[in-house]
């Protein structure tokens, strides 16, 4: 059974094509590592497949309630503390599995600091606790190991293996080697051509023949 | 969504998060008032229904721009819209919970400042009632305006010329309710019209704001 399967995708940000012809499947236990250069359409390929963009052509299928999206940005509220974002992100997934997450993504000491005092790091593996809590299968992650140490991204290196071991299924863009044993797609190939050579025709243009 | 509703209160009351903010700004505007139009009961009785609804409204106006744009900012409502919650869902939760911190307190501390403005004492039961009536319209309004502007910086301009058109019925006939109500004349019909747009903002804007914030986060 495919967990996540993406068919001629084509992305715009802000109503520009970026990518386009976008094709790949993700069996349990893969992980597919995304590379390519800043601005090439990354984060808008991820986040079209989370659900949060519609794709401007092409098809994403997923299992449903499958995919849980780990953003730029970790969605950590300040004025609490890290087991109260825990607790609540488990409660809006409807899991149990605050004290796991803390313990593997080494927060334990942390729990009832308030967020606000934090280190980058310390955030980061917070908002990536929020994946375990989410008790979810297809994790889709943009630069996870953005601000941590080497230690912290073995950590999670190894969460993602266990991940990968209980059959979900991993896409990540990242340019630092995780340990996994990933596929690597490049996204360059798939750079959204101008119209004139092909390329697809956002709404924009569509609406102006 | 009860996890979510108690979030919110939390975060409102901890420190920064704007609780009471609403309050003190009904409570300023009660007490400045009789200040500047001068001492005279029979003025300020006059104007007291006025005064007091137009209050409750701006100070309501005042912390709406807080219900999507924090969570918008760190990334939240990302992670909430690929939750579970539906976000038509998530948007009543988070008007209830902006009515609990902004309008509850509005209507239980509106008979006290009615004293300071001189307010006939048959309108006081009025006073609370179409408060109690017309500040739930008045958040779920609020939200939807939220939700058109949650992207934008500094949208808190943009957002007050959208939202206070949508809420002038409330204010006119909540105002109305309290002056007939001081005057002892019968109130059914504003109340009835105050019930109907409350009714029908609950009804229809929690799809409405559910899609302008989807539309807002591509």
């Amino acid at each position: 059974m495919t967990l996540l399967s993406v068919q001629d995708l084509a992305v715009a940000r802000a109503g520009v094509p970026v990518l386009q012809g976008v094709g790949f499947a993700l069996e349990p236990g893969r992980a597919l590592v995304l590379r390519g250069p800043n601005g090439i359409g990354k984060t808008t390929l991820l986040r079209t497949v989370a659900g949060l963009q519609p794709p401007l052509a092409g098809h994403v299928e997923a299992a449903p309630d499958s995919v849980t999206y780990a953003a730029h940005s970790d969605g950590v509220k300040s004025t609490l503390t890290v087991a109260e974002n825990l607790t609540f992100w488990a409660q809006v997934f409807g899991t149990d599995a605050v004290a796991t997450a803390m313990a593997r993504m080494n927060l334990r000491d942390l729990a009832d600091r308030r967020a606000a005092n934090l280190s980058a790091g310390q955030k980061r593996r917070l908002g990536l606790a929020r994946l375990l809590v989410s008790g979810r299968a297809v994790w889709v992650m943009d630069e996870p190991t953005a601000s941590l140490d080497v230690d912290s991204v073995q950590l999670f290196g190894a969460v993602v293996r266990d991940l990968l071991a209980a059959g979900g299924a991993a896409l990540i863009a990242t340019h630092i080697d995780l340990g996994l044993e990933a596929e690597v797609l490049d996204l360059t190939p798939f750079k959204a051509r101008k119209v004139s050579q092909g390329g697809v025709r956002s709404a924009f243009d569509e609406a102006f023949t | 969504m009860i996890a979510l509703l108690i979030r919110d209160l939390r975060l409102a009351i901890r420190a920064g998060g704007g609780f009471g903010l609403g309050l003190a700004f009904f409570l300023l505007v009660a007490v400045i008032v009789p200040l500047g139009v001068g001492p005279e009961p029979a003025t300020l009785a006059k104007i007291a229904p006025g005064i007091l609804w137009v209050g409750a409204l701006l100070s309501c106006l005042l912390s709406l721009d807080r219900i999507f744009a924090l969570d918008f900012e760190d990334g939240s409502l990302d992670l909430l819209a690929t939750s579970p919650v539906p976000m038509e869902g998530a948007v009543a939760v988070k008007a209830l919970a902006h009515w609990l911190v902004t309008g509850l307190p509005l209507v239980l501390a509106a008979p006290v400042l009615g004293v300071l403005l001189n307010l006939p004492v048959q309108g006081y039961l009025w006073l609370v009632i179409s408060l109690a009536l017309g500040t739930p319209a008045l958040s779920i309004i609020g939200a939807f305006g939220a939700a058109l502007t949650v992207g934008l910086k500094r949208g808190g301009l943009l957002m007050s010329l959208l939202v206070l058109p949508l809420y002038m019925p409330t204010l006119i006939f909540g105002a109305e309710v309290v002056k007939r109500g001081a005057a002892g004349m019968a109130v059914g019909t504003p109340l009835a019209l105050l019930a109907a747009i409350t009714a029908g903002a609950l009804a229809l804007l929690p799809f409405a704001a559910a899609a302008a914030i989807r539309v807002n986060l591509r």
